[in-house]
């Protein structure tokens, strides 16, 4: 036992400990963070905006006369539709490689890149998501507040709208969840994240168990605290559900 | 009731197209004059709902004119957002809206619409609960509430527009048996005031009672329109007569 112990002790210094290399895995953290962040901004800016095309134009659809606009918004919503199935469609390690080598190839700021890659491939997920929300509510309260006098516009933001927000914050928040984890290829195109800063450590080391232990214990901790914040935040949703 | 003419209905059609084209109107003209309670009836799939959505435009026609207030309302350079503020809607589903108190239901339209103070908006809609017996419930959700109590607050929040017109598209079909006595008390009392409705419902008792005019639809078209007792007593066409006898 004791000798497990003194192995094991052994084995932690070397690679947390000596030449300070826990930083390999507090700089990969902060990156990780970064990413995520930067990432989930811009994909529910994306996401916002896809949906509200997608929605507006198939509820539009109805008695809508063929002007100039509506051939433009056409063309919108076919644009929006092949974003989806092309981000949806193919891995995000191939999507982030190619906006890293091909798109953005002058660009040696791998974080930004990085987090532009993750965030157009969740903006295509939040985009699903809200459509979902917004077509999950009923006709009938669209119905209603047209029948009140509202506009299009206004019936979206006064009626729908707020509706759609309680609806979807749950599954907005695990979109979030499982980007965090996603953003664990950033290493592909040489961004220091955490699971990066963990295999730099073996690589230095040569001894995988204790590095990636802690690179999943990281994880795990954030992804706990996540869920417990989203448990917070749909129970007070459903109090103001009488 | 006067003779001035609210609605004008002009050879109103409604044609869904697909593989089959359904005609859910085909050719409907009518008037509605003004403090006039009209009540139509007809078997389902007959196209009186979607005679009724059609007045407001919820439904867009795809032929002939509604004339609303000496404004052809069907001319796309018409803003129907102003005209159907003065069409109050009574829906089937009651369609309030959960997220907002009975009084934020009823407040909302008025104060972003008809720029009302909070406090001015309120007041009105406090009156308008206080005569429908739900003056107490005002803070409550529509989850809340009962089905008679959701369907009076759909009236009352309507109402809060001051409408020309109400619109009922069977108001009573989604209630509880006990509850529907409620909604129509609420409905006769606003006919009494003098409100212009057209009112699609199975109630017969309401249409015998408090209807001026009653019009029987089927496929799409009006069949007969008349008095209510001439409708029930001394239906002329066949139809009628057969419809009639499989309800009453």
């Amino acid at each position: 036992m004791q000798e497990w112990f003194a192995s094991f002790a052994a084995d932690f210094e070397n690679n947390f400990i000596k030449a300070n290399r826990w930083k390999f895995l507090l700089d990969g953290l902060g990156n990780t963070l970064i990413i995520t962040l930067l990432a989930g901004v811009i994909g529910v800016i994306i996401g916002v905006i896809i949906a509200t095309v997608r929605s507006t134009y198939d509820k539009t659809a109805d008695g809508a006369r063929k002007t100039a606009g509506r051939r433009l918004f056409a063309i919108a919503d076919g644009f929006c539709r092949f974003y989806l199935t092309i981000f949806r469609g193919t891995p995000v390690v191939v999507q982030l490689m190619f906006i890293y080598f091909v798109v953005f190839a002058w660009s040696d700021n791998g974080v930004m890149v990085a987090s532009l890659a993750f965030g157009l491939n969740s903006g295509a997920y939040v985009a699903e998501i809200i459509r979902g929300g917004i077509m999950s509510i009923d006709n009938g309260q669209f119905e209603a507040g047209r029948s009140l006098g509202f506009n299009y516009l206004q019936t979206m933001c006064y009626v729908v709208v707020p509706q759609v927000i309680k609806n979807v914050l749950p599954a907005l928040a695990n979109e979030f969840i499982a980007l965090l984890k996603e953003t664990s290829v950033a290493g592909y195109v040489a961004v220091q994240d955490l699971t990066k800063g963990g295999d730099i450590i073996r690589s230095r080391t040569y001894s995988p168990f204790l590095p990636l232990v802690a690179v999943a214990l990281i994880y795990l901790v954030l992804v706990i605290f996540f869920t417990k914040l989203v448990g917070i935040l749909e129970r007070r949703l459903r109090e103001s559900d009488h | 009731m006067t003779t001035e003419t609210l609605i004008q209905v002009r050879d109103l059609q409604k044609h869904f197209k697909g593989k089959n084209t359904i005609k859910a109107l085909d050719g409907v003209s009518t008037d509605i004059h003004k403090g006039e309670v009209v009540v139509v009836i007809g078997p389902s799939g007959s196209g009186k709902s979607t005679f009724l959505r059609c007045l407001n435009l919820l439904e867009m026609p795809t032929g002939g004119t509604i004339t609303l207030e000496g404004v052809d309302i069907t001319d796309p350079n018409v803003n129907i957002n102003l005209h159907r503020r003065k069409m109050g809607m009574v829906f089937q589903h009651f369609n309030l809206f959960p997220n907002m108190t009975v009084l934020g239901n009823m407040t909302i339209a008025p104060i972003k619409l008809l720029k009302k103070s909070r406090e001015e908006a309120e007041n009105k809609a406090m009156e308008l609960l206080e005569r429908v017996g739900l003056a107490d419930r005002a803070n409550a959700y529509p989850s809340q509430l009962s089905g008679g109590q959701k369907q009076r607050v759909a009236i009352v929040r309507a109402l809060c527009m001051e409408p020309d017109v109400m619109l009922f598209d069977e108001p009573t079909s989604a209630l509880d048996p006990e509850m529907v006595g409620e909604v129509l008390d609420v409905m006769k009392e606003l006919a009494h005031e003098g409100m212009t409705m057209v009112v699609v419902t199975h109630e017969m008792g309401f249409a015998r009672e408090v209807g001026d005019r009653v019009i029987f639809m089927d496929g799409g078209v009006i069949i007969e329109e008349g008095k209510p007792e001439e409708i029930f007593t001394a239906p002329k066409n066949p139809r009628l007569q057969d419809f009639l006898a499989k309800i009453l």
